[in-house]
């Protein structure tokens, strides 16, 4: 297929998941602010929501004081700021519409039809009215959007592409998103803490864990009460956890293989490292190791992950 | 002036498009039941007179509402050139598409569908002759000059070999009905599109609309089917291929996502399972054509082009052009690529080669034209000019080389001063214009914000010449929603409707 269509579908696919993700956060920060918690607390919260995609500084320009309100409104509607939601699923819908032909008719009209949407809903004012329900829709969403693409398109290399998009976003930002919400307990939270610590970080954690979808099944694998080294497994190591990193590079590695051509072998086998570091690893290794460190290094290799295949197949091949 | 309904054999007094009077629902105020005034239907139409005169407004508005919504979600816009707004997302916006068809019997089909191919034919036939021995010109029927001084003339086109001699392999040819020297109505061609010409997917959609709308209608009217039109389209590309080439690979060239007819391209891509390809993507390598893919270079044989002439090589043409490929036009002269349409194919449909047209037909084909020209003064000739300076107010004058409606002048819906300022233009540059008289296109009932009311319309069939020459019965049916406005273009406001061709 063409490099450019190929490149369109990529960031199609990732710019829906980082939509998707930054709703889960959004609304877990803001579900998380219902309850009664110290401000200083909310305040960590929502500034660790901009730290995550690395925006404090546009919105301290801005907005200067960190506030719920102007961080959810800079984090949804804003479309200056470009990770916004609003500015995620234009960019997904532009690219679709780049290469509308490369995809079904279900597919592209999904996208779309986010796009219709989600103007619409920001003009109504519902995201004021109702912002949980707003986010619920944005995940939603996504689910379709990946749901019809997988039960509509032949299993080619389009499908491919848009898939190694969607997993290499979601490893992406499901590490931002451990590495900053690790940072924000300030106490040492592998430690001995006060009753009433403990039952700061219940929330703590949970909160994480159901922004990830992973609160159910952290019940369900560990049946135990939730500790922070076992809300690491979970999102770090655990193959069958669907957000997990190793969740995420095992498709990454798959959707890579399918795609395979006479340049992208170097690509490929830092891939594989990538995933037995994963396959292989300990959480207690790791934590030992230090997390933020191990996680620092990762979103690297990620990070370079994503230049190396735009280099072997989306910017053209040279004659 | 007489005025001719689709529908109606004769429009009630005061009821002509541009009598400001509205065919109404009777009762339509006073509540009590919905009638249409009916009288005089034209037989074909008069099955569907009846369906619709038990069609309630809201049911009709309810229609409309969800025929917009569909065209909004699946995406079937189109940008208007200049217009911008803050989000972007306010210069994409539907062609309006109008719930009644345009229905036209089968015998008038059958006399439009050999006239064309008999137009088309004999223009492509004048094309290849322009570009090799120029027979034409010998023979004195057309100027030298006025083949050759034309801008749409391509010099790099000479001599150049063309796959069945086809240099139009989609040809849109605009065709208006009205009142004939014998006070009947006929079909006329108002300008061939030999270039790039747009709107089949329209012609497409507005169908899949009418039959997903209006299902019982389809089986009650054995309406002729279009939607194999890509099928036709692909066939006609690969046949066009070099004969070097026996598998061909076909792309579609658009110049990207921001030109008026991208949702076309796409469609057309998306529907033949080519490549949809940019200039950028494309690149030329020993004289031969690659496309940039996952996998590496690939050859590309056919390439059908919804770019313009001047931006296709900015080797050879604009140099500064981004939508083409340095080095296509090399590839093409070699015999290693095939453009369709082909490049130099306007100096066929310019407005000023367009009344040599009949005699073109008799010269090349040997047959009286099946389809007539609508009567045009040459601004170039001095008595023409005079003629036209001197009715201004009366005619329809055209720039030669616009298109989409911009640039002309509608003498009858202009002020005094637009008719001024054209006629200080028309004098500057006389050789630059063409007039013909206003014609009173055919009308047919659309519906609008006040009801039903009739509305100016035309209609484009799409010509395809490779191996044979064929068509769908159909085309795109344009329609001038302004009261009284002759001007059908999507970008001055107009609309369009399904046309069936009955099978009986």
């Amino acid at each position: 297929m063409l490099s450019r269509t190929a490149d369109h579908l990529f960031w199609m696919s990732r710019y829906t998941e980082r939509a998707e993700n930054t709703a889960r956060m959004l609304d877990v920060n803001y579900q998380t602010s219902l309850l009664p918690q110290s401000a200083a607390v909310a305040q960590v919260g929502w500034q660790g929501l901009l730290s995550i995609s690395e925006l404090v500084p546009d919105y301290t320009a801005k907005h200067g004081e960190i506030t719920p309100g102007s961080v959810m409104e800079f984090m949804v509607k804003d479309q200056g700021n470009a990770s916004s939601i609003v500015s995620c699923l234009k960019a997904a819908r532009e690219n679709a519409r780049a290469v509308r032909g490369s995809l079904t008719t279900e597919a592209w009209e999904t996208q779309n039809q986010t796009w219709l949407e989600v103007n619409r809903m920001l003009g109504a004012g519902e995201f004021e009215r109702d912002p949980g329900q707003f986010f619920e829709w944005v995940k939603f969403r996504s689910h379709l959007s990946r749901g019809v693409t997988a039960g509509t398109m032949l299993m080619d290399e389009a499908l491919h592409f848009m898939r190694l998009g969607t997993f290499l976003e979601r490893a992406d930002n499901t590490a931002r998103l451990v590495d900053v919400k690790f940072h924000a307990v300030q106490s040492d939270f592998f430690g001995a803490a006060s009753e009433k610590d403990q039952e700061y970080d219940f929330y703590h954690w949970s909160a994480i864990l159901r922004s990830v979808s992973g609160f159910e099944i952290y019940r369900k694998v560990y049946r135990d009460v939730i500790k922070p080294e076992r809300v690491a497994d979970l999102l770090i190591l655990r193959a069958d956890m669907p957000r997990s990193l190793h969740a995420s590079l095992n498709e990454v590695v798959s959707n890579l293989a399918m795609v395979a051509n006479d340049q992208s072998a170097e690509t490929q086998r830092r891939a594989g490292k990538l995933r037995a570091d994963l396959q292989y690893g300990h959480i207690d290794e790791i934590l030992a190791n230090g997390l933020h460190a191990f996680l620092t290094q990762f979103l690297d290799r990620v990070n370079e992950l994503g230049g190396r295949i735009s280099r072997d197949f989306l910017v053209p091949v040279r004659s | 002036m007489q005025n001719f309904d689709e529908m109606y054999a004769e429009l009630p007094a005061g009821q002509s498009p541009s009598g400001g009077v509205q065919l109404q629902f009777q009762g339509q105020s006073q509540g009590g039941q919905r009638q249409f005034q009916a009288q005089g239907v034209r037989p074909h139409y008069k099955g569907y007179a009846q369906w619709l005169a038990r069609q309630s407004g809201e049911t009709m508005r309810a229609r409309r509402d969800e025929a917009e919504m569909i065209f909004r979600r699946v995406g079937i816009t189109f940008a208007v050139y200049g217009a911008k707004d803050e989000n972007g997302a306010g210069t994409e916006r539907l062609i309006p598409f109008d719930l009644i068809p345009r229905i036209i019997p089968a015998a008038e089909w059958a006399a439009l569908e050999r006239g064309l191919v008999q137009r088309v034919t004999a223009l492509n036939r004048f094309l290849h002759d322009v570009y090799h021995e120029q027979e034409i010109i010998q023979a004195g029927i057309i100027p030298a000059q006025q083949i050759l001084g034309n801008v749409q003339f391509r010099k790099e086109m000479m001599g150049v070999y063309t796959p069945h001699r086809v240099y139009s392999h989609i040809a849109g040819v605009d065709i208006v009905r009205a009142c004939n020297a014998k006070g009947e109505g006929e079909y006329f061609v108002l300008e061939d599109n030999l270039r790039v010409p747009s709107g089949v997917s329209y012609m497409l959609e507005d169908r899949k609309m009418m039959m997903r709308l209006f299902p019982d209608l389809f089986s009650s009217y054995r309406v002729a089917p279009v939607m194999h039109y890509p099928d036709l389209l692909l066939e006609t590309l690969r046949a066009s291929a070099q004969p070097g080439a026996p598998d061909p690979t076909v792309v579609v060239l658009t110049p990207g996502m921001y030109n008026s007819a991208y949702f076309e391209h796409a469609f057309l891509a998306q529907q033949m399972g080519v490549e949809l390809v940019e200039g950028q993507d494309l690149f030329v390598k020993d004289r031969y054509v690659y496309m940039r893919t996952t996998r590496g270079p690939r050859r590309v044989d056919v390439i059908y082009r919804r770019v313009d002439d001047d931006f296709l090589d900015p080797s050879v043409f604009r140099s500064t052009s981004t939508l083409g490929c340095d080095g296509l036009v090399d590839a093409y002269r070699a015999g290693n690529v095939t453009i369709c349409n082909a490049i130099g194919a306007g100096v066929a449909d310019d407005k000023s080669i367009y009344p040599y047209v009949p005699q073109m037909i008799e010269f090349y084909l040997g047959e009286k034209p099946i389809l007539s020209n609508v009567p045009t003064f040459a601004c170039r000739n001095p008595d023409d000019l005079k003629y036209v300076l001197g009715n201004l107010k009366d005619l329809v004058v055209k720039e030669v080389h616009g298109a989409g409606g911009y640039g002309m002048l509608v003498g009858p819906a202009s002020t005094q001063q637009e008719i001024e300022d054209f006629r200080k233009a028309l004098q500057a540059n006389p050789g630059g214009y063409i007039a013909q008289p206003t014609l009173s296109l055919s009308s047919c009932p659309t519906f609008v914000e006040s009801g039903i009311a009739p509305r100016h319309i035309d209609l484009r069939p799409f010509v395809l010449s490779g191996k044979d020459v064929q068509m769908v019965p159909g085309g795109l049916t344009r329609v001038a929603l302004k009261e009284g406005s002759l001007v059908v273009n999507s970008s001055q406001g107009g609309g369009t409707k399904d046309t069936w061709i009955l099978e009986v």
